[in-house]
């Protein structure tokens, strides 16, 4: 079933299988379109609108839109790198970050493309926001100043029933993750890992652990995302 | 007593999560709000967390976790209750209840609340009072209304005029809601008979051929996106899946548009029976009409139509006498989400969810409802195929213009003389509908609700069609009195601020910043730069996910670009550039402490 097709991207002719999302159908072959929302092997959610590419002169999202054959997608163009950066932008300015007293720093997946774009300074004003921390789980620290709503811990963590520990709460400027007190009472120790694992961000963490690795020597510190997504060695 | 309504509740809809927002319309409608031990009652039972069933309860306006008032009085705020006066009827409100806005009384009596267009926009100021309308509010009602809340009334006995005209008199529905039909056509027209097209048409054809006399009328949909009903269909038709369904989108949400309510009022037979037809091109058994909360006042009478048509064998079994061509229609309610429009966010709605909208691919034709194929259609749209089919694709395509065949039935508001219902051929220019309407000295109309455009007069000869001005139907007209920034645009701006689902980043951002940016204009304080901004800004809406976040600068974009004027008069001359802060405004508080006076 899973037909071989092929495709190009910004003009290079490029083949993948049918089964294949855009980002994956480009990773095969060597081309990484920024994700953040994305986890490997979740269903994709499509909300943050950092992948978007253009196919055949339309503005789609490369974690939600299966490969088909004949589509000629456009990556690094300068409008879809603007909106990329703009992204990045407005998720600054709408929480409250402060890279260097995050634990995560290092580690965090919007950090990371804000270097990788080097993002200097948003075009957008700081919204200052209030957000608060919830600390009350014995297991996990939740700090919404930094979450980014890319849905990512709703889809992963769920109990040994299929029930979400996390979902989503409001609408529109008022949504924010709302956190089961019930199941978060009974939080196995792998999935408050698990939590903090699929946060991209310092937004989840775990209680009691934290500086394993020191800043300086952490994933993103020394290797740009888009090489850590695709090793030297694989970009033929 | 609590646990058992709720339990016969959940197993009134088989334990099915799916069912989730029925559920909790009716536990509302027992209990005035949906309280945590409900809330635990029904995940217990549905296998899911509190917090999932939470998420839904959140998104929703009218669904609510803390007890309101006895009475809750919901008054519209959008762009024409305002223009008619909602400001002082809302002040009024507050000064009889002695509450403000987002509050109940301490006596648990009346709580205030503001919503987004109830659809009555040829009638404002309006409300919802516990599920009942209100039109034409002004303060003189506003006191007799609260003094009858005091005294304990049950809502029904405060209206003081008759119900209004057609079918909102009936028995069944006892509302004073007026049909303001100022012109009708084929649609609106009296001499629809019930069942004909079924009967004396669809029997004798195959599912293909109503496919392709739909396809050969040119019939595109009139819920805003234009898309080619026939086809739709035959993409549908063609779907593999051991269940389809159709849908009836009667969500209305766009503010300034109340043309499917009126529809759904005098012609609901026609409607079911548009629903049917689709059922028999697509070979669906079930259908959904997917009906926004603000006209649940229609229950009832609805109901009954449905059971009706049962009655003459035009829903049910074999219907018609076309031997296997089962179609049953039941009733799905919306709870206050202009988003729930959108067809992938109303299927998620129905299906028991936040109605935020799927990626796409794929489909709703290919994978709609509970993953099957499903047909997503407007009412008028479905109006439409009956009177297609019953007086055939050649006579559909003379009405109108070459590529935008047929009628469309207009939703007109604002500044005119008669607002109401007007069901025109395609081709008609806005200076015709001015005149029409009996409009004066008009500054702007806006085409299409916020999401469409806001059209200068240097514009007005354009013509209502697909290929210059597509509508789904509403027009509000503003006469120059009126101050369009400050009270149009600003208006537009703060529903989708409001209405966004919340998913995209660009959704969920921009429109408030185009907000602050309209606030620093209207103050004085805006520069050049601010409208460069404002356009490089609304340039990124286009990445987002669906409709709303795609046109939910539209408000901003198309004003600055028709009334450029407006916003120029506005800003400082001869500064491009500010650093957008006032430090001596920042440092003020710390300067008045330590006595000093900020020298910037
Ligand atoms: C934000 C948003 C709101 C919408 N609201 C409605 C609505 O209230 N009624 C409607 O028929 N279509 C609405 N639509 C359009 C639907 O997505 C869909 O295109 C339509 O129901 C298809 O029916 P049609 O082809 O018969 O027009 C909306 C779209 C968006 C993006
Ligand atoms: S564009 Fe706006 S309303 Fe549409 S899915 Fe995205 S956030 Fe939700
Ligand atoms: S990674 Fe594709 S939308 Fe977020």
């Amino acid at each position: 079933m899973n037909n071989k097709v092929n495709f190009t991207i910004d003009d290079k002719e490029c083949t993948s299988t049918s089964d294949k999302y855009i980002v994956e159908a480009a990773r095969e072959n060597g081309v990484y379109i920024p994700t953040l929302c994305n986890y490997d092997g979740v269903k994709p959610a499509g909300s943050c609108r950092v992948c978007t590419v253009k196919v055949n002169k339309r503005y789609l999202t490369a974690c939600t839109t299966p490969i088909a054959e004949g589509m000629e997608i456009e990556v690094n163009t300068t409008d879809l790198q603007d909106f990329r950066n703009a992204v990045v932008e407005l998720l600054f300015t709408e929480g409250n970050h402060f890279c260097p007293a995050c634990e995560k720093s290092g580690n965090c997946e919007l950090q990371a493309l804000a270097y990788k774009f080097q993002i200097m300074a948003p075009r957008f004003p700081f919204q200052f926001n209030e957000r608060y921390i919830d600390a009350s789980n014995p297991k996990i620290y939740h700090d919404h100043n930094r979450c980014i709503l890319c849905k990512r811990c709703i889809r992963v963590v769920k109990d040994d029933k299929g029930k979400s520990v996390f979902a989503f709460e409001n609408r529109a400027r008022q949504i924010r993750i709302n956190f089961d007190s019930k199941l978060g009472e009974v939080l196995t120790d792998e999935l408050a890992e698990k939590a903090m694992e699929v946060c991209p961000v310092g937004s989840i963490l775990v209680k009691g652990k934290g500086f394993k690795d020191p800043i300086g020597t952490r994933k993103f510190d020394h290797t740009p995302i888009d090489k850590i997504v695709i090793p030297e060695k694989q970009n033929i | 007593m609590t646990k058992d309504f709720v339990h016969q509740t959940i197993k009134k809809f088989n334990s099915d999560s799916y069912r989730l927002l029925d559920m909790l319309l009716d536990i509302q409608q027992e209990y005035g709000y949906i309280s945590k031990d409900n809330i635990s009652v029904l995940a217990g039972e549905l296998n899911q967390s509190e917090a999932d069933i939470g998420q839904t309860i959140t998104f929703y306006h009218f669904l609510r976790s803390k007890p309101q008032g006895k009475y809750s009085i919901y008054l519209n705020n959008s762009i024409v209750s305002k223009m008619m006066g909602m400001d002082k009827i809302a002040r009024q409100f507050e000064k009889e209840s002695g509450i403000k806005f987002g509050e109940v009384t301490k006596d648990g009596q009346i709580s205030l609340h503001y919503t987004s267009c109830i659809g009555m926009s040829d009638q404002e100021p309006a409300a919802i009072i516990n599920e009942k309308i209100f039109t034409n509010l002004t303060t003189f009602r506003v006191k007799e209304i609260v003094l009858a809340m005091r005294q304990g009334k049950p809502v029904e006995s405060m209206y003081c005029t008759n119900f209004g005209g057609g079918k909102n008199s009936s028995p069944l529905v006892e509302s004073v809601v007026r049909n303001n039909i100022r012109r009708s056509g084929p649609l609106l027209q009296l001499n629809y008979v019930p069942g004909q097209v079924l009967q004396n048409k669809v029997s004798l054809m195959s599912p293909d051929e109503v496919i392709s006399e739909i396809k050969d009328s040119h019939l595109r949909g009139r819920g805003g996106a234009g898309f080619p009903t026939g086809l739709k269909w035959q993409f549908c038709r063609r779907a593999k899946g051991a269940r389809k369904f159709i849908f009836c989108n009667a969500d209305e949400g766009e503010p300034g548009t109340f043309k499917d309510r009126v529809l759904l009022t005098e012609k609901p037979e026609m409607v079911f029976e548009g629903m049917t037809v689709a059922a028999y091109a697509v070979g669906a058994k079930e259908g959904i009409l997917y009906l926004r909360y603000e006209y649940k006042y229609l229950e009832t009478y609805l109901k009954q139509v449905l059971q009706d048509l049962h009655g003459k064998n035009l829903l049910g079994e074999n219907i018609s006498g076309i031997s296997g061509f089962d179609f049953d229609i039941r009733i799905q309610y919306g709870a206050g989400a202009y988003i729930c429009g959108e067809e992938s966010s109303l299927i998620e709605s129905a299906e028991g969810k936040r109605g935020e909208p799927r990626p796409r691919p794929p489909f709703p034709v290919e994978k709609g409802y509970l993953g099957y194929p499903t047909i997503v259609n407007n009412v008028e749209t479905l109006c439409s195929t009956v009177t297609i089919l019953q007086n055939g694709a050649n006579w559909y395509r003379e009405l109108g213009t070459d590529e935008s065949t047929g009628t469309k039935v207009l939703s007109i508001s604002g500044d005119c003389l008669y607002p109401g219902i007007y069901e025109l051929e395609w081709g008609f220019s806005i200076n015709d509908i001015l005149e029409m309407s009996g409009a004066e000295s008009t500054q702007a109309v806006q085409v299409g609700g916020p999401s469409g455009a806001l059209v200068p007069p240097s514009q007005f000869n354009r013509i209502l069609c697909y290929s210059d001005l597509a509508t789904g139907g509403s027009l509000i007209i503003f006469n120059q009195t009126r101050d369009l920034l400050r009270d149009v645009v600003m208006n537009f701006t703060e529903f989708f601020v409001e209405e966004s689902c919340g998913s995209c980043v660009p959704c969920r951002n921009i429109p408030a910043l185009l907000k602050k940016k309209l606030e620093k204009i209207q103050a004085g304080d805006g520069v050049r730069e601010d409208l460069k901004e404002i356009e490089e800004w609304s340039n990124i809406m286009q990445i987002n996910r669906c409709g709303l976040g795609h046109t939910a600068a539209n408000p901003v974009i198309t004003s600055l670009k028709n009334f450029r004027k407006l916003y120029e008069a506005l800003i400082q001359k001869d500064v491009n550039f500010d650093s957008g802060i006032d430090l001596s405004a920042a440092v003020a508080e710390s300067c008045e402490f330590v006595d000093r006076i900020p020298q910037l």
